[in-house]
């Protein structure tokens, strides 16, 4: 007991201050990406032709990049000999539309919060049941870590459940594979009315880098309503976050 | 010797794979395990013609040599699972994957169950008979954020008789779509085989396009890579110990090893912005170089993480309660895990003394070897013991990397790869051996790929290890293995 107590004064209080303080991201982190619109040399496509999970649409003003399919690899602004292309920093990626997610220019997803009736039933206190179909564990490994004493979701009121039956929604993430698709189906199915459904990752939101394989559906759209878009190649645990927190209307 | 022999991310002639005659090959194959080679794969190739081929690749742990060699088959063969346990899984395979029967299979269920066979909730599962035998069923969906899977129990009371592990809900063609490899999904796809893992089976994937269009990583190259390797292992290593902390309800060390993984991962973001190591380790080299102000924080972040690290798993070790629950919990018996052809942590933690690192350690661990730490008592003690003595280990590793990452060149060019060649490249992973195989066609294109996560051998050693142990025990030493579904199912 009195070992605990004093490892316990060694590893010190560790919970971030977010959202009262901005986080302290990697220097190379790529967030929200930002276009220099017009500067594209004519004819140039170096950006869509190498963009793995095709993501990129080029027009006259310039590309426009489908964050719900990237997978912020960032070889496009690499690539682009003009520098049109910048991954920001910033972490704030979620969007309550599929719309929202085509980036042009500056643009800012924007997530719009949960109705009142809603946010009263849920606002200080939502229990997600986090439903994993077919990705590659990176999701989960982001989504577990909201659990750690860093960011500490449960602070919040926010908990991942064992039981859909004790859930509010489902957070999914994984491109649903065929395997899955009856097991998502049914779970989001057990949860009682209302309920949310969030799509983490770019798996969940379009099949990611798996997008056109015959074994996956293409991310849940199509399947279910979705209320959450949360982009990334996992996301990071605060774009995560922010997300819950902006539908929840308390940020 | 009849076989065709390679080193790790070698190359040779498709024309130099020694063909077999059926029975030859059986032999040959089950003399050579006979005589303590290892099955390394079992897989099918398609060959000239239409007809289809089973390749066979051994391992000779202690020369670092791998054995190739294949035969012709039609539509069956006799099985070799019942002389050769470690082929059991990899017939399965070949069995869903090509329609050929190994004959004589004691289990032949599907394996991933792609789109167009069996549908996965049409199976059969062994059944244990007897009045007051019972089953527990559970998944694909489990009680906590983990990947599907299904996991059927055939339990007497409390006790477990037998556990059917069935899989697949993760399969979402990742093997399939690398071949014709080099192409632009390829990268991204390897580093998605499985998420916890992104710099093993990148590594993996480009030691073979290194070897195949003859490109050569620069010192400096090689160092970088292996410090996201140690930093992967290391994350993954301590998180789990937390992990097995909470699973017996001892939350302080729980609390802090989460904390502490986060960190490691955190480290990682600072190569290369990614948590997980994306976007590092890229064909002929590496994305980016690390400036002395980086490594100068690496290891002073390092450091600090190696302090919280020993404070807190010193936890573990000095609570009667912990050991208590882990000690002769789970045990994997040494002659099983030799058997099965268990890898990695848990084959090490039995006793067995494998490591690729060292057997085979191919162009990135050639120059970079850590002391291989063996275990003996094969218990959920023994693969946490196992655990925190790799990071111990690696941390020694990290330590001179960062002191001196050496010089060269950030990434060679990669040119096209050699046609019709053979390369197997091995890379120890933090779960253990991971195994990418590649054949080219004629005009330089990635005909057939095959990948072989440490997690596709291992899940038989997790049931072994649940048989006569109380059904309570299962989270605990299914974490203490933390096998993964994706880089199973692929």
């Amino acid at each position: 007991m009195f070992k605990a107590l004093m490892a316990r004064a060694r590893q010190g209080y560790r919970t971030a201050a977010y959202p009262a303080e901005e986080p302290n991201l990697s220097p190379l982190f790529r967030g929200r990406p930002i276009f220099d619109q017009g500067k594209c040399a004519a004819g140039c496509t170096a950006c869509a032709d190498l963009c793995p999970s095709t993501a990129i649409k080029l027009s006259a003003e310039g590309p426009r990049l489908d964050i719900g399919r990237c997978i912020f690899c960032g070889e496009c602004a690499a690539a682009c000999p003009q520098d049109v292309i910048h991954f920001t920093r910033d972490w704030r990626l979620a969007a309550s539309e599929r719309a929202e997610l085509l980036i042009t220019g500056n643009a800012q997803p924007h997530v719009e919060a949960l109705r009142k009736e809603l946010r009263r039933l849920l606002g200080r206190s939502l229990r997600l049941r986090q439903i994993s179909a077919g990705g590659c564990n990176g999701c989960e490994v982001e989504v577990n870590a909201l659990g750690n004493v860093v960011f500490d979701v449960s602070r919040f009121g926010i908990d991942f459940v064992a039981s859909p039956r004790h859930a509010d929604g489902v957070l999914i993430t994984g491109p649903i594979t065929e395997n899955m698709r009856e097991a998502t189906l049914s779970t989001y199915a057990a949860v009682a009315e209302p309920k949310l459904v969030i799509a983490a990752g770019a798996c969940a939101i379009s099949g990611g880098i798996f997008h056109g394989h015959p074994e996956v559906c293409d991310g849940i759209e199509g399947l279910l309503l979705v209320d959450l878009y949360v982009p990334g190649c996992p996301p990071h645990p605060l774009t995560i976050l922010d997300g819950l927190l902006r539908l929840l209307g308390r940020l | 010797m009849t076989f065709l022999t390679i080193g790790n991310a070698e190359l040779k002639p498709v024309d130099a794979l020694p063909v077999l005659a059926r029975d030859e090959f059986r032999e040959e194959v089950l003399s050579q395990v006979g005589e303590g080679r290892r099955l390394l794969l079992l897989s099918a190739l398609p060959g000239d013609g239409g007809e289809t081929r089973l390749l066979a690749a051994l391992a000779d742990d202690a020369r670092g040599e791998i054995g190739l060699a294949a035969t012709t088959v039609a539509d069956s063969y006799p099985a070799l699972t019942l002389d050769c346990p470690a082929a059991h899984y990899f017939e399965r395979e070949i069995h869903e994957q090509y329609g050929i029967t190994p004959e004589g299979h004691p289990w032949l269920k599907p394996v991933r169950f792609p789109h167009g066979g069996m549908a996965i909730e049409d199976v059969e599962f062994f059944k244990v008979a007897g009045a007051e035998v019972h089953e527990v069923a559970v998944g694909p969906v489990h009680a906590g954020v983990i990947e599907p899977g299904h996991f059927r129990f055939s339990c007497h009371g409390e006790r477990v008789l037998h556990l059917e592990i069935s899989l697949g809900y993760q399969h979402r063609g990742v093997e399939a779509a690398m071949r014709d490899s080099p192409h632009k999904r390829s990268i991204h796809l390897a580093e998605t085989v499985a998420g916890d893992t992104s710099a093993g089976h990148a590594t993996a994937y480009c030691q073979l396009i290194e070897a195949l269009s003859g490109a050569e990583c620069s010192p400096r190259a090689t160092a970088l890579r292996v410090v996201a390797l140690e930093l992967e292992r290391i994350a993954n290593h301590i998180g789990d110990l937390g992990a097995l902390a909470g699973d017996v309800g001892f939350l302080p060390a729980a609390a802090y090893c989460g904390r502490l993984r986060g960190d490691v991962l955190n480290l990682t973001a600072l190569l290369c912005g990614s948590r997980l190591g994306r976007g590092w380790i890229r064909p002929g080299g590496v994305a980016g170089d690390l400036g002395t102000e980086t490594l100068a924080e690496l290891r002073l972040r390092l450091a600090e993480t190696e302090r919280d690290m020993r404070n807190a798993v010193d936890l573990l070790w000095k609570s009667s309660s912990v050991r208590g629950r882990f000690e002769n919990t789970g045990t994997l018996r040494r002659e099983i895990a030799a058997d099965l052809g268990i890898v990695g942590p848990p084959a090490r933690a039995s006793g067995i003394d494998r490591d690729c690192r060292r057997d085979f350690p191919g162009p990135t661990y050639r120059n970079h070897q850590p002391f291989i730490a063996v275990g003996e008592s094969g218990d959920v003690f023994g693969r946490a013991m196992q655990r925190w003595q790799e990071i111990d280990n690696s941390l020694i590793l990290l330590g001179r990397l960062l002191d001196d990452p050496g010089a060269g060149a950030i990434a060679a060019r990669i040119g096209g790869l050699a046609p019709n060649r053979i390369a197997v490249s091995l890379v120890e992973g933090w779960r253990g051996e991971i195994v990418h195989l590649g054949m080219t066609d004629g005009a330089g294109h990635l005909c057939h790929y095959k990948i072989v996560d440490p997690s596709f051998r291992n899940w038989f050693g997790l049931a072994m290890a649940m048989r006569d142990q109380q059904i309570s025990d299962f989270p605990l030493c299914n974490k203490s293995f933390n096998l993964s579904y994706c880089g199973h199912d692929l």
